[in-house]
């Protein structure tokens, strides 16, 4: 336990840039360490093949120092390689607390290296909290967001956690931060040649960013059928937003863009405006929108849970509203341009 | 572990699989939950346990295989006795033979122990080719168990994995990421977390719940699997839970009524008032 100290970010590279969520994890880190009595340093590891080019971006961010660790064989992402350097560097620089996105990545080589490292793991926590005698606590969700537990790792170091992107603040970006860089090097052996890569599919498709969107139209079962989804979508578009979902409404093939789902297995959202429509209101979905700012929700059942989260309360069928706000946004566009 | 394969002639071979379950509470009824305001534990006693749904696409896929290429299917399952009612459900699906590990010694457990004792189960019981978890449970949703258990076997593993080919001691397998897949190879043994979209998962038939009965199902006790006492239960766990609490979320629900065409406008009013632009 003793001589661990700072705060280190796992920067996960993806499609040439440093996802967001990370970046909003080095802005965690930054609030940490003004809580933390010790102030602990801020590091930022990007692992990878020519990762000198993000320096600047996690160095805007608030990075104290960014260790890098480059490596031929890091160029295509693996598990086992990607979780054996995130083990040496963290048996090496001995950081208190080690924060990953909840993201596929994140998921699968976090609990990797607690294990390695025999420590533990809080999964997608949704809030940190610093008590009085610096305890670090991790507060984490389960059963589907229903109950929310302080998790403590009072015995173990690091204290490893994993948040879902859209949780935290980033910091406001600084160019002229300046970091201290550390670059490490080491032999990387994993299960070798027993694995092997055969082919990566990457689909390339535009959609508006659900955690960047003022306005997001959420849509759930209650939307009935794939013809009235893509009502939902045309609205969502007329009045600049971005459509969101609910599980059911991906398993009925009306949306296959998984990435906006939102809720404690998706991604958790929190926009000027959240209009819901034929959204329940189940625990897993209520708890990605309860940061949003005022929310709208039409149901034509009375009884929805939905109406107990929401500001505004519609008790309607979800395709009359659609079409009528369709109409309305078509006119406000025409009369006022 | 080692590879354990007998050749029958050509390309056909026995495999031995694992399949690890948890029972969780039906998340149909989490809105039973509640809080005991005075031990601060979560009351679900009076939620009925359900078999993980990744789990049974996990038995499913292990199925497949054994369909395919022929071989075994064994359970594992760290929970309390009564999820030998579980263990009972998934022999009825197909598979052969179901080991339940169940000791008051073992509560509390996190992740890392959890993965411990599966380990542990597995290692005592035999050699397995294959090993397959759900992704994820729906009721703590970690989605850990499976890096962790791959870790403590030390060999290959994977998660969010779509697909599952046999190939000569080889798997052939696709893995989901955020905007896309990966396929890779991997020799043989290994361990792969499922999810949804590898398969629809059987409903046992009446023969199957009838052959189920007679499937061996053997519980383990913490004596039984040679574990390090400091390593299990709350005392051996890394993370510990402290308080828990209900988020309240509730707001003001203010009804917006009239006809149709009111109703948007008094919705659009609302958005603008917010101060976007439309």
């Amino acid at each position: 336990m003793d001589g661990y100290r700072g705060i280190l970010v796992y920067c996960e590279i993806k499609s040439g840039k440093v996802i967001e969520n990370s970046l909003e994890l080095l802005g965690e880190a930054l609030r940490l360490k003004e809580k933390l009595k010790h102030r602990p340093e801020v590091s930022a590891l990007l692992i990878g093949e020519n990762v000198q080019q993000y320096i600047d971006t996690v160095q805007g961010y608030g990075a104290e120092k960014i260790i890098t660790f480059e490596n031929d064989k890091l160029k295509l992402y693996r598990p086992d390689y990607y979780s054996e350097v995130l083990t040496k560097i963290i048996q090496k620089y001995k950081p208190e607390i080690v924060l990953t996105g909840a993201t596929l990545q994140g998921e699968e080589i976090g609990p990797c290296t607690a294990k390695k490292l025999n420590t533990g793991m809080a999964a997608h926590c949704v809030e940190f909290k610093v008590l009085s005698d610096d305890t670090f606590v991790q507060v984490v969700p389960a059963f589907g967001g229903k109950v929310l537990g302080d998790i403590i790792c009072p015995n173990f170091r690091p204290q490893m956690a994993s948040v879902k992107a859209g949780l935290m603040k980033k910091a406001e970006y600084n160019k002229n931060n300046k970091a201290v860089i550390e670059n490490y090097c080491d032999e990387i052996v994993g299960f070798g040649d027993k694995i092997e890569i055969m082919e990566i599919t990457e689909t390339s498709r535009e959609r508006k960013i659900l955690n960047k969107s003022d306005l997001i139209v959420g849509g759930g079962f209650g939307i009935g059928n794939k013809n009235v989804w893509r009502k939902l979508e045309t609205l969502a578009n007329a009045l600049g937003g971005a459509v969101g979902c609910t599980r059911p409404a991906l398993d009925e093939k009306w949306t296959e863009f998984e990435e906006t789902m939102i809720g404690t297995s998706g991604v958790a959202v929190s926009p000027k405006i959240y209009l819901d429509i034929g959204v329940s209101g189940a625990t897993q979905h209520t708890c990605g929108i309860k940061d949003s700012g005022i929310i709208i929700s039409v149901n034509k059942d009375e009884n929805a849970p939905i109406f107990e989260v929401s500001d505004y309360k519609v008790v309607e069928d979800g395709e009359k509203i659609i079409d009528a706000l369709m109409l309305v946004t078509f006119q406000k566009c025409t009369f006022e341009d | 572990m080692r590879v354990s394969y007998s050749k029958i002639g050509g390309l056909r071979m026995t495999l031995n699989i694992a399949v690890c379950i948890k029972p969780v509470p039906d998340s149909r009824y989490y809105n039973k939950i509640i809080i005991d305001p005075k031990t601060k534990c979560v009351n679900r006693d009076e939620i009925e346990t359900v078999i993980n749904a990744m789990d049974k696409n996990a038995v499913e896929a292990a199925i497949k295989l054994k369909e395919k290429n022929g071989g075994k299917i064994t359970i594992f399952s760290m929970a309390p006795d009564n999820a030998v009612k579980n263990l009972r459900k998934v022999l009825a699906m197909g598979a052969d033979e179901a080991y339940l590990c169940s000791d008051k010694a073992l509560g509390g457990s996190d992740t890392l122990v959890t993965s411990y004792v599966l380990a542990k189960a597995i290692q005592k019981t035999g050699n397995y080719d294959v090993i397959i978890l759900g992704n994820q449970s729906e009721d703590g949703g970690t989605a850990q168990v499976p890096s962790q258990l791959g870790e403590w076997l030390n060999i290959p593993h994977f998660v969010n994995v779509k697909s599952l080919e046999l190939e000569v001691n080889k798997i052939v397998a696709e893995t989901k990421t955020e905007n896309g897949s990966i396929k890779f190879k991997v020799r043989l043994p290994a361990l792969f977390g499922v999810i949804k979209d590898i398969n629809e998962p059987r409903i046992p038939n009446v023969m199957g719940v009838l052959k189920a009965k007679n499937k061996p199902l053997t519980i383990f006790r913490a004596t039984d699997l040679d574990l390090d006492e400091g390593k299990i239960g709350l005392k051996g766990s890394p993370t510990q839970v402290g308080e828990i609490f209900s988020p309240d979320m509730k707001r003001k629900s203010q009804k917006i009524e009239g006809a149709i065409d009111e109703i948007a406008e008094k919705i659009i009013e609302v958005i603008k008032r917010a101060g976007i632009g439309l």
